[in-house]
């Protein structure tokens, strides 16, 4: 048993122990060194400000979003990169390289493409006679941009589960549905789509939380701005604890706490009854 | 048949050509605006350096930049990757093994917890508290402990996985030759992890090394900034040296890339199988 005790040390110290903490410290006026009650003041004060709202409103959409374009784009290159493509090698590995660099170079380069007017992308889609947004600079866009970018990093990590996934599958399914003379469609719909789901649930269930919990993309790119408009639990989180509202930030951590564990915890259960086994 | 060869090979070529200009040429960006002269490079434009290539000037100017400060940064990050990594695959894969070897009626709890730590975003501020009391917090052995704590979860994941293929008679046979739990686990089962180790190492060297929020937390400070740091306060340094600014993000690019080069299907694989298992 003595095995556990490395681990369990630093686990339990710095991980576990925090997490309970900010149970009771949520409730308190706080200094660090000292911690005076006062009961659900921080939720209070939490959910009557409009931009921490938005902000638990953005974290929600950001999460969501990533994650559905996440699965339905993921699925569709797997597909498309187990099919003998013409240069299948390649195309798999430019699209999951994003996914090993760092998030604070990608955010910093992006934000460098999406300059409004002197950008790559805007000045790509000039050429096409396209009008481009203006991206970070906009409170309307700001947010969805960050959740592109977050996407074109880390689609490489879904495709590569659902190759995975449709690599699992007997080749005979299907070819005993083409015998039976199914058409490609009804193949996706009764065969495959039902055998991925363990990679969708896996990559559903990945791009949530990470998408939940995302930071470092979004403080890299506008740090919550304009405003308040690309704020998310994190970026809150993290501005409150350096404003020095310690009770506030850990009241936010709680929330978002609360949030994961909402979303996560019947969404994998019900992910799980759908899963039929092979 | 033959039409359907057909569109596969013109199916790729068309994806080479979109996936060149969304995956490769933000790369290529970043290349060509870190060797330009600091005032072609304020263009922001994706075109070949017209005032001439200045990669060595510009390599030195950002690795003497703040008195060596990239230098030092490289150093920490190394040593907080390396030694983070050793210590969490040593002790996860100790926990790992008595969760699958021994179990017991603590085995659904250990379960639990260890399954929260992938799903739990970290209390910040009570963590914060808990380094502050034990000496910790603003210092690098500190962080280290930290993204063992938060990264040892997805290590045991993985090893469990594994140990659950090595058949149980191998730990009985050296039972029976009088080895002690400690001879068991370092000769005999450790060294049969090898290649899950070097997949894991390789998967949390890189978590670790960009990893941005962990250190933003709990080692804040010029003295301490580990490489990602180090990047996001030359953002606003170099505003006008986007040469500069490049420059650096490229030099934490390469190392990925070449650990991508040699590594590619371990890193792949390795990411699949903890997506699946977690």
């Amino acid at each position: 048993m003595w095995f556990l005790i490395p681990g369990a040390v630093i686990y339990l110290v710095l991980f576990i122990f925090p997490t309970i903490a900010s149970l009771f410290f949520s409730l308190t006026r706080w200094t660090l060194f000292d911690a005076q009650f006062i009961g659900l003041d921080n939720y209070t004060q939490f959910f009557s400000e409009r931009f921490l709202v938005q902000g638990l409103y953005n974290t929600v959409f950001y999460a969501f979003f990533t994650s559905g374009t996440k699965v339905v784009l993921g699925m569709l290159l797997a597909l498309w990169l187990t099919g003998r493509v013409f240069g299948q090698g390649y195309l798999r590995a430019v699209i999951f390289f994003p996914v090993l660099v760092s998030t604070i170079g990608v955010g910093i380069t992006f934000k460098v493409l999406m300059d409004p007017f002197d950008g790559l992308i805007n000045g790509s889609l000039t050429v096409f006679g396209v009008e481009g947004p203006l991206w970070l600079a906009d409170p309307d866009t700001a947010l969805l941009s960050i959740a592109l970018v977050d996407l074109w990093k880390g689609v490489g990590i879904a495709t590569v589960i659902y190759i995975a996934g449709l690599s699992a599958i007997p080749q005979e399914y299907n070819e005993a549905a083409t015998v039976d003379g199914a058409s490609g469609f009804r193949r996706f719909k009764e065969i495959t789509f039902p055998l991925l789901m363990p990679a969708t649930s896996t990559v559903i269930i990945l791009s949530l939380i990470g998408g939940l919990r995302s930071f470092d993309l979004i403080w890299a790119m506008t740090k919550g701005g304009p405003g308040f408009a690309s704020d998310v639990m994190a970026s809150m989180i993290f501005k409150q604890y350096q404003a020095g509202f310690y009770g506030l930030s850990t009241a936010g951590n709680v929330v978002l706490f609360v949030l994961v564990a909402v979303i996560i915890y019947p969404l994998s259960r019900y992910l799980n009854k759908k899963t039929v086994e092979l | 048949m033959r039409a359907q060869r057909i569109l596969k090979v013109v199916s790729g070529v068309v994806g080479i050509v979109v996936t060149f200009g969304l995956f490769v040429v933000p790369f290529i960006f970043i290349a060509l605006t870190a060797v330009k002269s600091r005032a072609e490079a304020g263009l922001l434009e994706f075109s070949l350096p017209r005032e001439g290539y200045f990669f060595m000037e510009n390599l030195t100017q950002v690795i003497e930049a703040r008195e060596f400060m990239l230098v030092r940064a490289f150093w920490n990050s190394t040593v907080l990757t390396a030694a983070s990594v050793a210590l969490m695959v040593i002790a996860g894969a100790m926990i790992a093994f008595v969760l699958q070897r021994r179990k017991s009626r603590w085995t659904g709890l250990i379960n639990a917890l260890v399954l929260a730590g992938l799903i739990i975003p970290p209390a910040v501020v009570p963590t914060i508290w808990v380094m502050q009391g034990l000496g910790l917090f603003k210092t690098l052995h500190g962080l280290i402990f930290i993204e063992v704590a938060f990264g040892i979860a997805f290590c045991i994941l993985l090893f469990r996985a594994f140990i659950a293929t090595i058949p149980r008679e191998l730990d009985e046979a050296a039972v029976i030759d009088g080895a002690g739990p400690i001879r068991l686990f370092f000769q005999v089962i450790f060294p049969l992890l090898r290649s899950v180790i070097f997949t894991v190492v390789i998967l949390q060297s890189i978590f670790v090394f960009n990893d941005f929020q962990n250190p933003l937390y709990f080692l804040p400070g010029d003295q301490n900034a580990t490489v990602q740091l180090t990047l996001f306060n030359f953002q606003s340094q170099f505003l006008t040296a986007f040469n500069l600014l490049f420059m650096n993000i490229l030099i934490i690019t390469i190392p990925m890339l070449v650990l991508f080069l040699f590594f590619n299907k371990r890193i792949v694989e390795g990411m699949t199988a903890g997506a699946v298992k977690g």
